[in-house]
């Protein structure tokens, strides 16, 4: 069941005030203007038994995205298609709020937005990774987890993800007999386009992109934009408590797109030296 | 073919036109609210229990009023039948459903209480987080919860070139994109968006202004169902005369 709850931290209330000071000033309280990101980095192939992995820090948040390629039955419905899958667990590492367990409604929307930008996207074109139509499919494991939490997981992890997926190297599976054999070559993906995420919050009436923990706990309304390589979107999901108007939807949805291909060519870049 | 030559979908509809909605408010005779929504072929049951005292105690909030939201279906409810057992796609709803509807309730006049919100889906067609958000926002105002105004909600989405008001459950499966949205109809406010599937900025302003269309009528039938409940032979009388 889904339940209202205390923020995962309780910002004093004179941070939260000078916060509220600063922005109205056009500023933010680590001194960032309203549209910058945190520095980000992305790393890649640092798990060598993973068959694609990237590593993400976006400011202090840091994920680990690996990518595990297996062969499967399809899914129902979708029998002509590689199966996708995609889970995210934030670490009890990430900070002192997390406990161990399964994963709460947070983890799961995280998952499960991230995996809608690139499944809406058609990043991966699932058709070409049919063996067998109907009965043997490439199963491709997405896994994340958030080692640092900072803030802003649902970018941190997206990018994490589509870096991962872009510079995999798929094993070449051959159906004998009814037997899959892994041939022991390898295969680029199948990509057609990358798909971006770009997060906002609204406090009080500024909209501020890649939100820190202490921004997040202040908040009142989320909105995750992920737009393809075109340009269009792909994915929504507004978060959180708070309405927003449709002026700042539309708005955030022209930031997005501007942001998006920004970052969208630092991860473009990584398929060059992967 | 999602739209035939003359403009009309899979269940007769033009590209401007709701489903059938029904919503009959008090239905559930224990809850404090409660309401049953036929939205098309979904059939979604709502009962609103609370405000009432918060369990486990360490949940209560000192400044605010909990909301809980529980979003199922039944196993009964989709072609194949459906694992009782609570899915991750069943969690994520929970949790936007809840995120749509608080936006609308004034928390803070019940501290330290519960509010439950439970939204049974007993028959699904596409659209059920949508449907559930409009009854369950006639139940909370059937159960007397202290309000700004009702959420209403409802989907726009692209078949091919044409964006399409309220997606139904096969043009969601075979359509191009499926936008949710739920809105607060007198503070001109959006509560929920969610997208699946690719719009171009155009196409996705026209989807957004579309869903708000829809939400707008939805907010009328509901504004009638809870009249009919509580001021319906005042309704009629005047009428007569």
């Amino acid at each position: 069941m889904s339940s209202s709850k205390r923020s995962t931290i309780i910002v004093e209330q004179l941070r939260k005030q000078q916060m509220i000071e600063a922005l109205s000033r056009g500023k933010r309280l680590d001194g960032r203007n309203f549209e910058s990101y945190r520095d980000l980095e992305i790393e890649i192939g640092i798990i060598d038994k993973a068959n694609g992995s990237a590593k993400v820090k976006l400011g202090n948040t840091e994920v680990l995205a690996g990518v595990k390629v297996e062969t499967g039955e399809p899914f129902e419905g979708l029998e002509n298609k590689g199966a996708l899958i995609m889970s995210a667990e934030v670490l009890p590492t990430a900070s002192s709020h997390v406990e161990p367990g399964p994963p709460d409604e947070e983890a799961i929307e995280l998952s499960r937005v991230v995996d809608r930008g690139v499944r809406e996207s058609k990043m991966l074109d699932l058709d070409k990774l049919a063996l067998i139509p109907g009965k043997i499919v490439y199963t491709i494991f997405v896994d994340c987890s958030i080692i640092n939490s900072d803030g802003n997981l649902l970018d941190a992890t997206s990018y994490a993800v589509v870096a991962a997926l872009l510079t995999c190297k798929l094993p070449i599976f051959v159906v004998e007999n009814d037997r899959v054999i892994d041939t022991g070559s390898i295969m680029p993906p199948p990509i057609t386009t990358i798909p971006v995420s770009v997060t906002a919050v609204r406090i009080g009436d500024s909209v501020l992109l890649d939100p820190t923990m202490e921004e997040e706990a202040c908040m009142d309304a989320r909105i995750t934009i992920t737009t393809q390589s075109e340009g269009d979107l792909v994915a929504l999901q507004k978060g959180y408590t708070g309405p927003f108007s449709v002026n700042q939807i539309l708005r955030s949805v022209e930031i997005a797109r501007n942001k998006g291909e920004e970052i969208r060519s630092r991860i473009k870049g990584l398929n060059g030296t992967g | 073919m999602l739209i035939d030559e003359n403009g009309k979908r899979s269940d007769d509809r033009g590209i401007d036109d709701l489903r059938q909605i029904k919503i009959t408010v008090g239905v559930v005779k224990n809850a404090d609210g409660s309401a049953f929504i036929e939205f098309g072929k979904n059939k979604i049951i709502v009962a609103v229990y609370g405000p009432r005292e918060v369990h486990p105690k360490h949940m209560a909030l000192p400044d605010r009023c909990v909301l809980r939201c529980r979003y199922h279906m039944s196993p009964f409810s989709t072609d194949t039948r459906k694992n009782p057992a609570p899915s991750r796609r069943e969690v994520e709803i929970s949790k936007v459903i809840r995120e749509s509807l608080e936006p609308s309730l004034i928390l803070s006049d019940y501290p330290r209480a519960v509010i439950d919100v439970f939204v049974e889906v007993l028959q699904a067609d596409g659209g059920s987080r949508c449907a559930g958000i409009n009854a369950a926002s006639v139940a909370l105002a059937d159960a007397g919860i202290n309000m700004r105004d009702l959420v209403s909600a409802c989907a726009a989405g692209r078949l091919g070139d044409n964006i399409v008001l309220d997606i139904n459950d096969q043009e969601d499966k075979e359509g191009d994109a499926d936008m949710p949205v739920a809105y607060l109809s007198n503070a001109d406010q959006i509560t929920l968006l969610q997208l699946d599937g690719r719009l171009s900025p155009t196409q996705f302003s026209e989807c957004l202004n579309k869903a708000i269309h829809g939400c707008k009528l939805v907010y009328e039938i509901q504004k009638e169902a809870l009249m009919k409940k509580y001021f319906g032979d005042e309704v009629e009388l005047k009428e007569e005369v």
